[in-house]
């Protein structure tokens, strides 16, 4: 499961219309344990795939290390990401599954349709390494207070 | 030195988030890391040997894919190592 604040939920889904018709893409922060994971922060994040940024999305590196480092200093950790699907389906593709490598995390994907946010689904990405990795569909609890971690505001 | 890991390795590296090593060199910090944590190795390199793709290795906030000396970069103890895998996707063509 994945349990996230309204205000976050909220803040997702407004940079995938914000972004649209491109995809948006960001960072899930929070803690996680076995099969759970809470989020406690969102942090938004540039695509760099210009060539194609109404169907792909990619994170820079030096974006990640950046995010890594300050998560850890505000005591989170990387939970999950999130990207949109404009104009299609809020399910994962061959490609998102290909691309993905963070097991044990969450990825978001909402579906945006003509400029409004439609669906948010979340797949857990789950198995024991790049030979067996799967999506599973992870059910999202979002709660209207706030989600009791340290914070502190990232850039 | 500091070698930073991400939250899906942890598992394989002791539950930690970072991991302390004394090197030389960066593949020395690599090598004296998956030999302390030797279930690393198969999610970090390739079955010939290669750092898989998908894996991104930061000397501090150095991509060492651009460094001069690559993996025979000189490291000192106040360095840091940051394993990133990368993050992409999108949608499939309907």
């Amino acid at each position: 499961m994945l349990k996230i604040n309204q205000p976050d939920y909220d803040a997702i889904r407004q940079h995938s219309e914000e972004t649209y018709p491109h995809e948006c893409c960001g960072v899930l922060l929070g803690h996680s344990d076995d099969d759970s994971r809470a989020v406690a922060q969102t942090v938004r994040c540039g695509n760099t795939r210009s060539d194609s940024p109404h169907n792909r999305y990619h994170i820079a590196p030096q974006e990640l290390v950046q995010i890594q480092r300050q998560a850890r200093e505000a005591g989170l950790e990387i939970v999950g990401f999130y990207h949109s699907h404009p104009d299609h389906p809020p399910r994962w593709s061959q490609t998102d599954l290909a691309e993905a490598h963070w097991i044990g995390c969450s990825y978001v994907i909402t579906s945006v349709e003509k400029g409004q946010a439609m669906t948010t689904n979340s797949f857990s990405l789950t198995g024991d390494g790049e030979e067996n990795k799967r999506f599973e569909d992870e059910p999202v609890a979002v709660v209207a207070e706030a989600v009791a971690f340290p914070s502190e505001s990232l850039g | 030195m500091k070698i930073f890991i991400p939250t899906p390795l942890r598992q394989y590296a002791g539950r930690q988030d970072a991991v302390e090593v004394h090197a030389s060199t960066l593949s020395d910090a690599l090598s004296k890391l998956t030999s302390a944590h030797p279930d690393l190795k198969r999610h970090l390199y390739t079955d010939d040997g290669k750092l898989r793709a998908f894996v991104n290795v930061y000397l501090n906030d150095e991509d060492v894919r651009y460094l001069a000396d690559k993996d025979k970069t000189a490291v000192k103890d106040g360095d840091s190592l940051s394993i990133i895998p990368s993050i992409a996707g999108g949608e499939d063509i309907l």
